[in-house]
């Protein structure tokens, strides 16, 4: 039997604004608990929501960043539940007039093709606090919990996917371009280990061919785009085995325990939630007006789609090339400052894409605190360019950068990287080798002439090597060639 | 001194006849020793009062002083006061002291009004009694065996008593214009968005509306005037200019329609009461106003799409109060379904477990169409029913409730006949429009109330109607005290 994957996405971000959605409250994350929570996020009695227009602004923005239809009137509803990290009894959310309405996106996928996925909608709402567990049986006593709510009343845009995906790798390339979205329009810093991007997964399995949907399980709160993955892959084939197995999928909610690479379900004993939903008698309908939703479209900066077609055209980049940079706007800022720089667009992507990847993620430093600069690197490439060194220097010497030795020109100064092109010099480092290897001579001599550029390798290497990998190769190979062709 | 109204006050003070810190002085000893026939408050704040009008004092020596600086009132336990217990006649809010002001408090505070204290309510205000109060039911100046009416029963008695000169209260069904009928006392729920909310802890929130309870239409015209105005915390607050209330009275009202809505003289209304306000409307015609009949044709629906939507919204409301940060928490909770149930279950009153009932009820799955939505149509039709009334009129009057004070304990059993004395009051909220009671005249000794419902934001209208009766009526200073 061929079974056909079926995945939904729902996707919470959290929005850059100074303040909370409905409160003056600070929402910068790290600060003690309960510091950032006002009086309207305690949900004392008498207090009352005043809406945050800016998180309204970056909802507009990401609608319009997905070629959505915009809510010109959307209304918060209140959803009810008791827990202790809610301090209301209910959040403040959008239902059946949210602030985004149906939209595409375009996704990219490794092996270079395209896809696109519908958006259902996405609404605004309030983020709860957090319940503190065993992270303070050492300050308030074994079995006690307690509640931080900084995180209270928070700015989420929530982003529900149609379930128009079809593999793990589908749902993370749709992950990555809404990460990269939201961070191309600054209305999120996107961090998932910090809880800025979180991730519910709807996964069903069906038979190839089937039109029908299948029984879905919802996988909730993962934080990593490696985890998404990993649980979509593990649910999948749960549900696939059960299946088989003649059972079949329950509608539940499940947890992915990343330790044990599996999900489980939660909430069992909690059956059908009813949050009796009713739109929020604090809160106006918003109605947005066409020249608010056209100025808003008219700031906005260039979104990853246009970049990837303009790196592609202006840069010559291949369309893996160009997906790569464009996925993160730092990144795509960094490549371009050293392509133009450096005029050499082609040796910045790979630059951008090799060393400089290799070496962030070794440190595990974002872009923006990256310890070689774009202009630096830009330094570094004109100077493989003009010949002052080879590639293969040219990664000492960036790694000489990071180490924070300097600029390019510094390192190579400091470090006698010159490459050597004096003919001289060359010559002499080749009669040196050639009078040393008197056997490899003999052989180059014997062997046959379309071997003999294979067999010049030996010599190439023992220059290279006298030269600590500074001598030109391009004059080792014309100067070795004329010394051993002279010896025929 | 208790005698005077405020705007007498007012005078008084400028003309230094007396002092604030005399005159508190001597309402916070009328209170010590009169309101323990009445219960019509449940904190009284003599320090705080006395440091108030000491300050007043002093602006009003230096001059240039707002209107009502110096004034002495009470507020409804319902409107947070920073430093304060504010209990909303709640056990659960017993032990609640918010650290901040509600901004009707805090305008009243700002024009240098003093603060006798905070009076009795139905527990949050979820009752037409006063029974409900977790501090014991207020008794009716005019007969102490009787309801003041309710949910503002303490501010509309501590004024019928004289223990004020006036108070603020809240609106939410009836519960200003209903506890004013049955004190004779003048109440008015404006325009709903015209006085903010902040700080007013909400019981249906797209309903609930702060206002004056005073002795006459001139001083609820002078406390309008400081609570009512746009408020940047209340995002339902209008954001229109606020008139100086007291310069629109003694206008003509030669020519002035008055709609009468046949479906306000029903069966429901004790014919006492209705020929009391026949008499009013003689008296409005003499003034030169002319009688128009109007129909309300979903008047008795009224009641029913309230009691679905004011239970809804409190449903949603009253979650907060779950023992977490505040307010009533169990002794030794088990655990968390434990602490919620336990907490909730002590904290609140009987007709409140009843009203999160019914609008958990409301809005549940499968119930919500049936009950929420329907309610919420039946709201429009009223709705509509008033814009097509105000097309023909100026103003609508009837009685404000369908028979004067009744015993206490009388209906507190019988959930639907209390229900059924909001039954005049209740529209004005669904629709939104501002309305008042006045004294019209007496049954058996017991006040009777003239409603007046305005259109949209025309509380200056109204006031100035209101005023031109009393100019001519003397009912409004019948005194229990």
């Amino acid at each position: 039997m061929e079974w056909e994957i079926v995945i939904g996405l729902e996707v919470h971000v959290q929005l850059a604004t100074k303040s909370k959605l409905f409160s003056g409250a600070s929402t910068r994350f790290g600060a003690a608990p309960n510091t950032q929570a006002c009086a309207v996020d305690l949900a004392m009695p008498g207090t009352l929501p005043v809406p945050n227009e800016e998180a309204f602004r970056h909802a507009v923005m990401f609608g319009l960043a997905m070629n959505a239809e915009i809510g010109r009137r959307s209304v918060f509803e209140r959803k009810n539940y008791f827990y202790p990290d809610l301090p209301k009894g209910y959040q403040t959310t959008q239902l059946a007039q949210p602030i985004v309405g149906p939209g595409e996106i375009e996704i990219h996928l490794e092996d270079g093709s395209s896809k696109k996925v519908r958006l259902h909608h996405a609404h605004l709402e309030e983020d709860a606090g957090k319940s503190l567990h065993e992270t303070i049986f050492e300050t308030h006593g074994h079995g006690m919990s307690g509640i931080d709510l900084n995180r209270a009343g928070t700015p989420l845009i929530e982003i529900v996917s149609e379930p128009d995906m079809r593999s793990a790798a589908e749902a993370v390339a749709y992950l990555k371009k809404i990460h990269s979205i939201v961070t191309y329009l600054g209305i999120s810093d996107g961090d998932m280990s910090q809880g800025s991007m979180r991730c519910d997964a709807n996964v069903s399995v069906r038979l190839k061919g089937e039109e029908k949907l299948g029984t879905r399980a919802e996988i909730k709160n993962i934080n990593s785009f490696r985890f998404v993955e990993k649980a979509i892959v593990v649910e999948a084939q749960r549900q696939i085995d059960l299946i088989e197995d003649g059972g079949s999928v329950v509608q539940e909610t499940r947890l992915y325990d990343s330790d044990k690479n599996e999900t489980r379900s939660m909430r069992s004993k909690e059956v059908a939630n009813d949050y009796r939903y009713f739109p929020c008698p604090d809160l106006l309908p918003v109605e947005l007006s066409e020249d608010y939703v056209e100025t808003v479209r008219s700031r906005l900066p260039e979104l990853p789609d246009a970049k990837y077609a303009r790196f592609q055209s202006e840069y010559s980049l291949s369309a893996y090339d160009a997906d790569q940079l464009t996925q993160e706007r730092a990144v795509a800022d960094y490549f371009e400052t050293v392509a133009k720089e450096s005029g050499e667009p082609k040796l910045a992507a790979n630059w951008v894409m090799g060393e400089l990847a290799a070496l962030l993620n070794r440190e595990e430093l974002p872009i923006e605190r990256s310890p070689v600069s774009a202009e630096q690197l830009a330094g570094l490439i004109a100077r493989i360019t003009d010949n002052t060194i080879s590639s293969k220097i040219a990664k000492q010497v960036f790694e000489a950068m990071a180490a924070g030795e300097g600029d390019a020109d510094a390192v190579i100064e400091k470090r006698g990287l010159k490459q050597v092109s004096d003919t001289g010099a060359i010559e002499k480092m080749v009669d040196e080798v050639i009078a040393a290897s008197p056997a490899q001579v003999e052989n180059y001599r014997k062997a046959e002439e379309a071997k003999r550029p294979k067999m010049m390798g030996y010599f190439v290497g023992q220059i290279m090597k006298a030269s600590k990998g500074q001598a030109n190769p391009q004059m080792i190979n014309k100067i070795l060639k004329e010394k051993l062709d002279a010896l025929l | 001194m208790h005698q005077l109204t405020i705007a007498e006050i007012i005078r008084g003070l400028r003309d230094r006849q007396f002092s604030s810190v005399e005159i508190t002085g001597h309402l916070l000893g009328r209170i010590e020793q009169l309101d323990g026939n009445y219960n019509s408050f449940i904190t009284v704040t003599p320090e705080q009062a006395l440091q108030q009008a000491a300050a007043a004092d002093e602006r009003l020596t230096a001059g240039g002083a707002p209107a009502l600086c110096g004034v002495p009132l009470a507020h409804k336990d319902i409107f947070c006061t920073e430093g304060v217990r504010t209990s909303c006649g709640s056990k659960m809010l017993d032990n609640f002291t918010p650290p901040y002001d509600a901004t009707v408090v805090e305008n009243f505070n700002n024009a240098g009004a003093v603060t006798l204290g905070k009076t009795n309510m139905d527990e949050f205000a979820m009752g037409s009694s006063n029974e409900t109060s977790y501090y014991g039911p207020v008794k009716n100046p005019w007969n102490t065996n009787c309801v003041p009416g309710g949910s503002s029963g303490g501010s509309a008695a501590a004024v019928a008593a004289q223990l004020a000169p006036g108070a603020t209260a809240t609106d939410t069904g009836g519960s200003i214009r209903q506890p004013a009928a049955l004190t004779n006392t003048t109440g008015l729920k404006p325009t709903y968005g015209r006085v903010s909310r902040w700080g007013m802890i909400a019981f249906a929130s797209s309903l609930d509306q702060g206002g004056p309870i005073a002795r006459n239409a001139e001083d609820a015209a002078y406390l309008l005037s400081a609570m009512a105005g746009h408020d940047p915390k209340d995002s339902t607050s209008l954001y229109r200019p606020v008139p100086d209330y007291t310069a629109g009275l003694n206008g003509d009202i030669a020519g002035l329609r008055i709609g009468v809505p046949a479906e306000y003289f029903s069966d429901d209304l004790n014919p006492q009461v209705a020929a009391r306000v026949q008499d009013a409307l003689k008296e409005y015609e003499k003034l030169g106003a002319q009688l128009v009949e109007v129909s309300l044709p979903h008047t008795h629906l009224a009641v029913p799409a309230y009691y679905v939507i004011a239970p809804a919204e409190a449903s949603a409301n009253l979650s907060r109060f779950d023992g977490v940060r505040y307010g009533h928490r169990c002794e030794d909770p088990r655990d968390l379904r434990d602490l919620y149930m336990r907490s909730r279950g002590e904290g609140f009153g009987e007709e409140v477990q009843r009203r999160i009932l019914v609008g958990t009820y409301a809005l549940s799955a499968g119930y919500y169409d049936a009950y929420y939505n329907k309610a919420q149509q039946v709201r429009r039709l009223i709705k509509q029913d008033f814009v097509q009334a105000f097309e023909k009129v100026d103003v609508i009057m009837g009685p404000t409730t369908p028979s004067p004070a009744f015993a206490l304990g009388e209906k507190k059993a019988d959930p639907v006949a209390m229900y059924l004395e909001d039954i005049y009051t209740i529209a004005a909220n669904l629709a939104g429009l501002p309305g008042m009671s006045l004294p019209c005249g007496l049954v058996n000794n017991l006040p009777v109330g003239l409603q007046i419902i305005g259109n949209y934001l025309d509380e200056a209208r109204m006031l100035n109607v209101a005023h031109r009766y009393q100019q001519v009526t003397d009912w409004h200073k019948a005194s229990a005290a």
